[in-house]
């Protein structure tokens, strides 16, 4: 008998479908086959950002041809409002005015989806144009915010900067993000019987899909199911911006009695759809003439779009990452998220998170300039202690500090201190090429800050011929969550794990389930599996002890067997026997997150269940005739916890990265002064492609460093934290810009750091460094 | 209606279609070859690569009449005698892949570099793939898998001489 199951935990697995992949045999919701009589749905969106709607005339849309219905505001049954967070701001279809261009107005269900889309065309539609607000400045003049202001305090702020030897203080901008899923938006919704609907929809979040569908149904939640198999991506695009899709999909198959489908095309997807928040910051801090941080002040304003959507828990994500991996003994946070007329911005991998550690990086950068320091010596010394400083903004205290021998390890392997002396004296031989530098760090917290949301179910099933079926309220996305849980349920009950079937995820099994989300989809699903697999364990073994008049602890589980008073029993015998002896073989499973709470009141609690850490080293060159760079050389150090899949986790860490380089340097969201947004193809929105990877990539898991908390098997959450890593890659270009002035300047590069910004900071430097105006 | 017929892997298909249809609807909507996906819609992501007469082509680029004739090979037409090809090995086992929607068009991509240089350098791989957008990976994995692919079948190659 073999004495290790296949596809246990911390073995390096491929992905669960990767065989379907590779073949074209994985099916996505466009692909499902398409019941008889299905309709195309198209969605026919507002033209202007801020409006109020005068007259909607949609005769020739209803007598163009192939049209089977058209459905408006008038048509919802149930109530007109998708809003995820009860902020009653989010309508369905727009009822006399509308706040973004792109805005659904009405549907278009037609035979053919080119029918549906030309007929949408016809409508006419008179507007009476409002002023649009875009941007944070004047929404917060007007005090127009899609959510209260958040603050978090410790100490006093504002005394200690004016203590402080030394202060500075700026401003600085962060862009937002496309997701640019490659699999656009889709939902198809298929009628049943007494008003019940089955939706299939590409969403992170079927559970909310489920009760926002019924809301606007006007049924109750036991009529609507939501299902998920997989995502071709999502990264937090799919979270709450699925549902409009789904809605409309159920409305129409409701109102029309047939199957309907909703899939967006590129263009609609990038237009109707959030993306990461922008923000603006205004900073200040006090510091010491050593480096350390006496006290920092910042605000965070941010535009949210048109409705309250994630942006509340978003803007505070920023808060709560605005100390990075740093002490700051005296602190003041403030988040403004502003209301303007642009599609709601939304979660994206990372959830505001990353915008707070960019800025708490700038802050370094401004310190290390002020003092003519090495950045990475300012930040050293800045890092939370691990048993004093170690109490955040927040007034939760790290216990789990492992950022100072992370990082040290990291600036060991990417041998940090030569290569930098090493281009110092290249940078001075080099006339029009200059390269950079930097090695950043990162934590993140890993637990919903909505803390309800920290539970998660499981459905587990032992069938007679040992072949099981295991169902979570995880949804996958690409990030490896099913064979990771997978491996969960095959270690505890000891089997191979081709002998387990993970189903889709879908709200009749598991229900009340959580977005995957938050990085937190293994942790909490995994616990849940692993408390059903338990359950079903516990019957067995109670079963094989009494049959064979022993004591449970005489029943030792092995490899696909188990062994009682010196027999060997096989797992297949074992369950065949359990169900002639009437032993249930079907299990649920649930998991609460312990230890977390949070008041958002008073600023205070324990909101994060851990911390998980990185760092990574980037060396970039910069042409500074046109402000192009390239990234040379990317050393990474990532912790993971005692990994449940290094496989999957490394794939995590190389595309969080590559997906963040894209945000900081090169994605660029562009919307015009009438708040039209122009970026919404890959022709004029650019994401990495295989040639932005550096070609000297090096990314390892840290070793031996198991989670301080009970979580599944000691692993850690992986799918946001390392977007953060690129960070370093910001900053490689900004020592590489600050070169021009001989680093006596901050460089103060505002991401993205697109060709056209870092020549503007190179401009600026050139100028005041030669004395001209600064 | 225009009826086209050709040969989609291996097999005499065909039907009528609209003269506007594109090869990707054709193959996806009439032939249920689901494998080929749409991410963009405008020829600029490689979701929709597939093969005609043994060139790489972004199938929403070309009109299913255009393909009248010719030999098209989709994902689902890359496994021989159920072995799949090295390229699509080397996928499942370097982990080229995470949500797997760019995954057959970055195949076929591959397979059609390999087919004109057998032995191509990272960069090339790198460059050739332009046209094949992945927002998951990071192109780690990707670019590791066709190396090894290469590797793999120039060594059968090798083997076989
Ligand atoms: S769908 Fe053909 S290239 Fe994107
Ligand atoms: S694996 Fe998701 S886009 Fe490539």
């Amino acid at each position: 008998m073999s004495e290790r199951i296949v596809g246990g935990v911390h073995e390096a697995r491929v992905h669960d479908s990767a065989h379907k992949h590779v073949t074209g045999a994985a099916v996505y919701v466009d692909d499902i086959p398409e019941p008889a009589r299905t309709v195309q749905v198209h969605i026919g969106q507002s033209a202007r950002a801020h409006a109020r709607l005068v007259r909607m005339d949609l005769d020739a849309v209803r007598r163009a041809p192939g049209v089977v219905a058209v459905l408006t505001a008038a048509d919802i049954p149930g109530v007109n409002d998708l809003s995820a967070v009860h902020a009653h701001d989010e309508p369905v279809f727009a009822v006399d005015k509308v706040m973004f261009a792109g805005q659904a107005l009405f549907a278009v269900a037609a035979e053919t989806r080119l029918q549906a889309r030309r007929a949408a065309a016809l409508a006419v539609v008179e507007y009476a144009d409002l002023p649009p607000v875009l941007d944070t400045d004047t929404a917060r003049a007007a005090g127009d915010l899609v959510w209260p202001i958040g603050r978090m305090q410790r100490g006093d702020a504002p005394a200690a900067l004016a203590r402080a030897p030394r202060r500075l203080q700026g401003r600085m901008t962060i862009g937002g993000q496309e997701h640019f899923y490659l699999e656009g938006m889709v939902a198809l919704a298929v009628p049943g019987e007494d008003g019940d609907v089955l939706v299939h929809c590409s969403t992170q979040h079927p559970s909310e899909g489920q009760l926002l569908i019924a809301q606007v149904l006007g049924v109750p939640s036991h009529a609507v199911t939501v299902e998920c198999r997989r995502m071709g991506g999502a990264f937090g695009g799919k979270e709450t911006h699925a549902n409009l899709f789904a809605a409309v999909a159920a409305l129409v198959a409701r109102a029309t009695g047939r199957p309907a489908k909703c899939r967006l095309d590129r263009d609609d997807d990038m237009i109707m759809t959030g993306k990461r928040h922008d923000f603006t910051i205004d900073y200040e801090v006090g510091f010491d003439e050593t480096g350390v941080i006496k006290a920092v002040a910042m605000d965070f304003a941010s535009r949210c779009g048109w409705s309250a959507d994630l942006s509340g828990p978003v803007n505070d994500r920023a808060l709560f990452h605005a100390d990075n991996c740093y002490f700051y003994e005296n602190v003041r946070l403030a988040c403004f998220p502003c209301r303007t007329n642009m599609v709601s911005a939304t979660a994206f991998r990372g959830f505001g998170g990353p915008q707070g550690v960019v800025a708490a990086e700038r802050v370094i950068e401004e310190v290390a300039f002020a003092l003519g320091l090495d950045p990475l010596d300012v930040r050293k010394r800045n890092f939370y202690g691990r048993a004093e400083r170690n109490l955040t903004p927040y007034h939760q205290a790290i216990e789990d500090n492992i950022i100072h021998e992370l990082v040290e390890e990291l600036e060991r392997t990417s041998n940090y201190r030569a290569r930098r002396d090493e281009i110092r004296a290249w940078n001075r031989t080099s006339r029009w090429q200059r390269r950079g530098l930097a090695l950043t760090p990162v934590k993140f917290g890993i637990s919903f800050t909505m803390t309800a949301y920290n539970q998660a179910g499981a459905l587990l099933h032992v069938y007679r011929d040992g072949s099981i079926q295991l169902n979570h309220g995880g949804t996958e996305m690409g990030q490896g969550l099913y064979v990771k849980v997978a491996q969960v349920v095959a270690e505890e009950l000891q089997v191979d794990i081709d002998r387990i079937r993970l189903t889709a995820t879908n709200t009749s099994k598991v229900p009340n389930t959580s977005a995957t989300a938050a990085s937190s989809g293994s942790d909490l699903n995994g616990m849940a599996a692993q408390a059903a697999a338990r359950t079903i364990k516990e019957r067995l073994t109670a079963f094989a002890a009494a049959r064979a008049q022993a004591s449970a602890e005489e029943v030792v589980w092995l490899p696909g067997r188990i062994r009682v008073k010196g027999e060997e029993i096989l797992f297949d015998k074992l369950v065949h026997d359990a169900y002639f002896a009437r032993i249930q073989l079907s299990a649920t499973g649930f998991y609460a997150t312990p230890k977390i709470h949070w008041s958002r009141e008073e600023g205070r609690g324990r909101p994060f269940y851990y911390y998980a850490y990185g760092a990574a080293c980037s060396e970039v060159t910069v042409d500074t005739l046109t402000g192009e760079h390239r990234v040379d050389r990317v050393d990474i150090l990532h912790d993971v916890g005692r990994s449940l899949n290094p496989a999957i986790d490394l794939g995590q860490v190389e595309g969080g990265f590559i997906q963040g380089m894209g945000w900081l340097t090169m994605e660029e969201l562009w919307w015009d002064a009438d708040g039209r947004l122009r970026t919404h193809a890959p022709s004029t929105y650019k994401i990495p492609c295989a040639s932005d990877r550096p070609p000297v990539f090096n990314v390892r898991l840290m070793e031996g460093v198991a989670n301080r908390e009970p979580t599944i098997h000691r692993s850690k959450a992986v799918g946001e934290p390392p977007l953060m890593l690129a960070i370093s890659v910001l900053h490689a270009i900004s020592d590489a810009v600050a070169s021009i002035a001989d680093h006596k300047l901050p460089p103060r590069l505002d991401p993205p750091a697109t060709p056209e910004k870092v020549l503007a900071a190179i401009e600026r430097l050139r100028a005041s460094d030669s004395g001209g105006a600064p | 209606m225009p009826s086209v017929s050709m040969t989609v892997n291996g097999k005499q298909v065909g039907g009528e279609v609209e003269s506007r249809t594109l090869l990707v609807e054709f193959l996806r909507n009439q032939l249920g070859l689901t494998g080929t996906h749409v991410g963009c819609d405008t020829s600029q992501c490689g979701c929709c690569v597939v093969h005609v007469d043994g060139r790489s082509v972004k199938a929403c680029t070309m009109l299913a009449v255009q393909a009248a004739g010719s030999q098209v090979t989709t994902i689902e037409g890359l496994a021989r005698n159920g072995q799949l090809h090295p390229v699509q090995a080397a996928f499942r086992e370097h982990h080229g892949l995470q949500c797997g929607f760019c995954t057959p068009g970055m195949i076929m991509s591959a397979v059609d570099l390999l087919q004109h240089n057998a032995n191509p350098t990272e960069a090339e791989v790198r460059e050739w793939l332009e046209g094949n957008l992945c927002r998951c990976t990071g192109y780690h994995n990707i670019v590791k898998a066709i190396m090894a692919a290469a590797a793999d079948m120039s060594g059968h190659a090798k083997a076989a001489e």
